[in-house]
């Protein structure tokens, strides 16, 4: 009741202050009328009536303006009559408004986008219920995350109890063939219990039951909402429809939700249930089943109240305790444990790094505009010292013109929020376009209701901040002093207090600037790094096949493979022919690729090596033609030919050094696959290869021809060396390899070069991101070398007239104020290049071929904030030197 | 909130009202009758028998706030000299409230008087 009573009283007087002052304006006079009856009732006369009661009361107005004064509506009228005032101060003051709502806009615009690409993967749950209970399961191979096999899953699926569910799923890109041209689609192979795990229905039909997995299941499919309209128009009568995927019928169950994020695979499609076969897991030492590779993860759901750690105890305990019912193969022994993960770690945990030293960016550069803005405001109050004065003369209180700085510096900071949210909203766009590959939930960042908040949050902060650092400078005494010092002799506290924040812009500058550099120099370092071939002039494309007439039938053994290879060959060849080719060969993994690693590494086992011995290796199975094309160099020995002698080996010059120091490897033999396989003789060592990136040394490798592997690969990847331009022929590569077979898929169609950049998206992402940071942290220290300067050389002009008149020279007064600058630049410098050496550490994981202790980056960047200190220098020092001492010294 | 602007006292045994009472000294005031501003000053003048002195600045402040308290109610009618005024009357919030505050100060008060008389 009171509280209505207080709130609409409120907004009475907010909104109709005629009408709520009139009624003061009516008590005041009606209180007054009484008084004058009153003593007219005494038996004075009118006019002595009011004389007495005008004396009591005193002067109406500020009996009125008390009255006026109470209540809440009260302090909101006053804030906008601050405001108003502030209003008209910027309105006044432009060219300072502009610079700091610039720098404002920056600063708080560049880390909202930065926020909201790093809210949705490290800090916002996953759009799952009860995500936290979500965990990954890996296998470990030299203490990095590593695929499961089909036998482990089983294995860990019976014997745990920690988990109300746990699925399985690895890629599937089926062809869809049918109405229209056959199109290669992105999806999963999973478990039937894939989507209660991530605890997401679909919105039509229905999702896989429980027995509809395994070799003997239905062949079932749901489809992603925006698949469903794509291809089928958001047509309900799909459900239940038979659709064509590489030559099978599926059935369509279910449409998922457009809204459905999975984040194990952004871009997954289609969903079908994997056709493992438990019964085949069986130990059989020469043929271990299909089962048994590695090619699957594992994600299981935590029952209610069973924590993480009891789950990963549980899981270990298991990992170190085989039993007979579940034999393991070697390389499935879980002899190195397992990887254990909560999801949102396990997707964030590549690029965590990277995406901190961004933040960590970010935040710098705020803290510098937030610095230069403070900076700007300080050097407003020296200009304002008077009107503070009269303020305070005035009867205003220290409190009153701190109210009043704060409501200006809030102004400016909403304003540099407003456009500083265009500056996040094109940011967005750029982060997104920029992104790296690897970059999870990327469909997520957007401006939210969380960035906005965000947003509004450091706005605000900025703006008391900025508002009461240069307000605290406001003692008393300068309150009442500043009247009587109309001159501007004294430069005082106020201005070591800026000098103070110039220093710390620089050195904050400088940080950001030297990770910059860091980066630079790491990704020229990467990109200069010999892959091992040749990456100009090549185009590269993956062909896969698809369809039935590949299929191992048990009544024609081989007659699938033969097919696949009959197939691959003729699209070469069909390659080989197109105009401007110059040479043209197969791989089944291609290096610097997104192939996985793990799909290309087995285990090989030379003669010398006995039975138990060996070391994983990656295979390439390829064209005779491969290495010639590729341009990777011949140490010894041979190339692979066409005729080659039968099972016939390549291997890398550093397999060469490791297992064969001081000898000659041609002639060697060894096992690779099956050990009830011929052996393979070495015939040639050629150059190492960087496979999964320029920054890795994992170059073991044994090539062979496809001709002579145990098994031909579903998908090779092509390498066309061009006379010309590579990306011009990409269309007719693709269409000579369609006239063989118009039904098989041909993806990853690019130059060699874009995917070299792109193997090094990630850093080039960072640096990307750092080199903006810099730019702008520089301008704006610059910025505010200059500002200080020019102030001082303002504040200090009758100093430096005198000094004129007493005969310095031109010279001595440009030295006298450069000296000045770059000193405080200097003491910037030293203290950034210590913040620099720590902050540095954090990008550790992101540079290559250097420390964070660059001491060539770091000479640049002193180097270049010199520089740029000079000039911002130069400007105000010159002008001093053009102070002419008669006109200052008499206008004192 | 409530600044009190010193009032130049008409005599010596003139002073402004205990800082804190003002409010309970109106609300004591209306729970015998409705009344104008002025009429409250003047009856809180003449019961402290010239003790008190009401600044207006500080009384007609101190109505705004209770009668936003709800305590009380205001309304402008005729006077019996036919002028228009703004009657304040108390409301069953301010009968409460004024209970609560008489007892306070009764406590108060009694507090200090036992000090006062230990301390001699």
């Amino acid at each position: 009741m009171s509280l209505w009573r207080q709130s609409a009283r409120g907004l009475r007087a907010l909104f109709r202050p005629s009408r709520a002052n009139d009624d003061i304006a009516a008590e005041v006079r009606q209180y007054l009328d009484e008084a004058v009856a009153a003593g007219m009732a005494r038996g004075l006369t009118t006019d002595e009536a009011q004389r007495t009661a005008r004396a009591e009361i005193g002067n109406l107005a500020p009996v009125q303006e008390q009255v006026r004064s109470y209540g809440w509506e009260n302090a909101v009228r006053t804030f906008l009559f601050d405001l108003r005032y502030a209003a008209r101060q910027l309105r006044t003051h432009r060219g300072f408004t502009i610079v700091s709502i610039i720098t404002l806009a920056l600063g708080i615009g560049a880390s909202t986008a930065i926020f909201s690409a790093v809210n949705p993967i490290l800090f916002s749950p996953l759009p799952y219920p009860h995500a936290n209970r979500i965990l990954m399961i890996w296998n470990t191979f030299q203490g990095t995350r590593f695929e499961q096999s089909f036998g482990t899953f089983y294995e860990l699926e019976q014997r745990s109890r920690s988990f109300e569910s746990m699925t399985e799923f690895e890629p599937w890109q089926p062809t869809i063939t049918g109405d229209g041209l056959p199109e290669r689609l992105e999806g999963q192979s999973v478990s039937a219990s894939f989507f209660r795990i991530l605890g997401v229905a679909p919105r039509l039909g229905r999702d896989f039951r429980p027995p509809e997995e395994g070799s003997h299941a239905p062949r079932l499919v749901v489809l992603s909402g925006r698949l469903w309209q794509r291809m089928y128009n958001r047509d309900n009568g799909i459900i239940g429809r038979e659709i064509k995927l590489d030559d099978d019928n599926y059935t369509v169950i279910g449409i998922m939700p457009s809204e459905f994020e999975n984040v194990l695979a952004p871009s997954a499609e289609i969903w079908t249930t994997e056709r493992y076969d438990p019964a085949a897991l069986a130990p059989n030492v020469a043929t271990w089943a299909w089962e048994w590779g590695m090619h699957l993860h594992i994600a299981g759901r935590l029952k209610p109240g069973v924590s993480m750690e009891q789950a990963v105890n549980e899981l270990s305990q298991i990992a170190r305790t085989p039993l007979p019912e579940f034999p393991r193969p070697r390389w499935a022994s879980l002899n190195h444990g397992l990887i254990i993960d909560s999801l949102q770690d396990d997707m964030a945990h590549t690029v965590k790094p990277a995406l901190l030293a961004i933040a960590g960016a970010v935040m710098l550069l705020l803290a510098i505009a937030c610095v230069n803005v403070v900076n700007l405001l300080l050097a407003r109050s020296t200009q304002r010292r008077g009107e503070f004065a009269v303020r305070a003369a005035l009867g205003a209180s220290r409190r009153r013109v701190l109210r009043q700085l704060v409501t200006e510096s809030l102004l400016l900071s909403a304003l540099g929020g407003i456009f500083g949210m265009g500056v996040a909203f094109a940011g967005v766009r750029a982060l997104v376009m920029l992104s790296p590959p690897g970059l999870p939930r990327v469909s997520a960042i957007a401006i939210d209701p969380a960035t906005f908040a965000f947003a509004l949050g450091i706005a605000t902060l900025i703006g008391l901040l900025t508002g009461l650092v240069p307000g605290m400078q406001l003692s008393r005494s300068d309150l009442n002093d500043g009247l009587h010092k109309s001159s501007r002799r004294s430069a005082g506290r106020r201005s070591i207090t800026r000098r103070a924040l110039v220093v710390t812009e620089v050195a904050l500058a400088l940080v950001l600037l030297v990770g910059a550099g860091l980066l630079l120099r790491s990704v020229r370092l990467l990109l200069a790094v010999d892959p091992g071939f040749n990456p100009d002039h090549l185009l590269t494309l993956q062909v896969q096949t698809s369809g039935h007439q590949f299929d191992e039938l048990p009544s024609a053994p081989g007659a699938g493979d033969a097919a696949r290879r009959r197939f691959f060959a003729r699209a070469l060849e069909a390659a080989r022919r197109v105009p401007g080719v110059k040479a043209a060969g197969f791989t089944s993994l291609l290096a610097l690729s997104d192939d996985p690693p793990v799909i290309g590494m087995y285990g090989a086992q030379f003669e010398k090596d006995g039975p138990d011995g060996g070391r994983n290796v990656f295979r390439y199975a390829i064209s005779p033609q491969y290495c010639q094309t590729m341009g990777i160099a011949l140490r010894k020995g041979r190339y692979l030919d066409s005729e080659s002698a039968p099972f016939a080996a390549l291997i890398s010059e550093s397999l060469a050094r490791s297992e064969f120091p001081g000898q000659d490897p041609i002639g060697m033999r060894l096992h690779m696959g099956t050990p009830n396989r011929p052996w393979y003789t070495v015939v040639g060592v050629v150059a190492d290869v960087k496979q999964t990136s320029l920054a890795m040394n994992d170059m073991y490798a044994v090539y062979f021809d496809t001709r002579q592997t145990w098994f031909s690969d579903e998908a090779l990847s092509f390498v066309v060396r061009a006379t010309g331009d590579p990306a011009l022929l990409a269309g007719a590569v693709k269409s000579a390899v369609w006239s063989v077979d118009r039904n098989q898929p041909i993806v990853r169609a690019m130059t060699m070069r874009r995917m070299v950049e792109i193997s090094e998206a990630e850093r080039r992402f960072v640096l990307i991101l750092f080199s903006v940071f810099g730019i702008v942290a520089l301008v704006l220290a610059a910025v505010g070398i200059y500002g200080v300067l020019a102030g001082s050389v303002n504040e200090r002009t009758r100093e430096i007239g005198v000094r004129a008149a007493l005969g310095a020279s031109r010279r001595d007064i440009l030295t006298l104020v450069l000296r000045d600058g770059l000193l405080l630049a200097g003491i910037g410098v030293g203290v950034g290049v210590a913040g620099a050496a720590a902050a540095s550490q954090a990008l550790k994981t992101l540079l290559f071929g250097i420390t964070g202790l660059d001491p060539i980056t770091y000479s640049g960047v002193v180097a270049l904030l010199a520089a740029v200190a000079v000039v911002a220098c130069a400007t105000p020092a010159w002008r001093a030197s053009r102070i002419d001492p008669s006109i200052t010294l008499r206008a004192e | 909130m409530e600044r009190s602007v010193p009032s130049i006292p008409m005599n010596e045994e003139n002073t402004d009202v205990i800082q804190g009472t003002l409010d309970m000294l109106i609300l004591k005031t209306l729970s015998l009758e409705p009344m104008h501003g002025f009429g409250i000053g003047r009856r809180v003048e003449q019961i402290s028998r010239g003790v008190f002195k009401v600044n207006p600045g500080s009384l007609l402040t101190a109505l705004q706030r209770l009668e936003r308290s709800g305590w009380l109610d205001a309304e402008w009618t005729q006077t019996e000299n036919s002028r228009r005024a703004k009657v304040y009357s108390l409301t069953r919030a301010g009968r409460k409230q004024l209970e609560f505050e008489t007892a306070d100060w009764n406590r108060r008060a009694g507090a200090i008087a036992r000090l006062l008389k230990a301390e001699i």
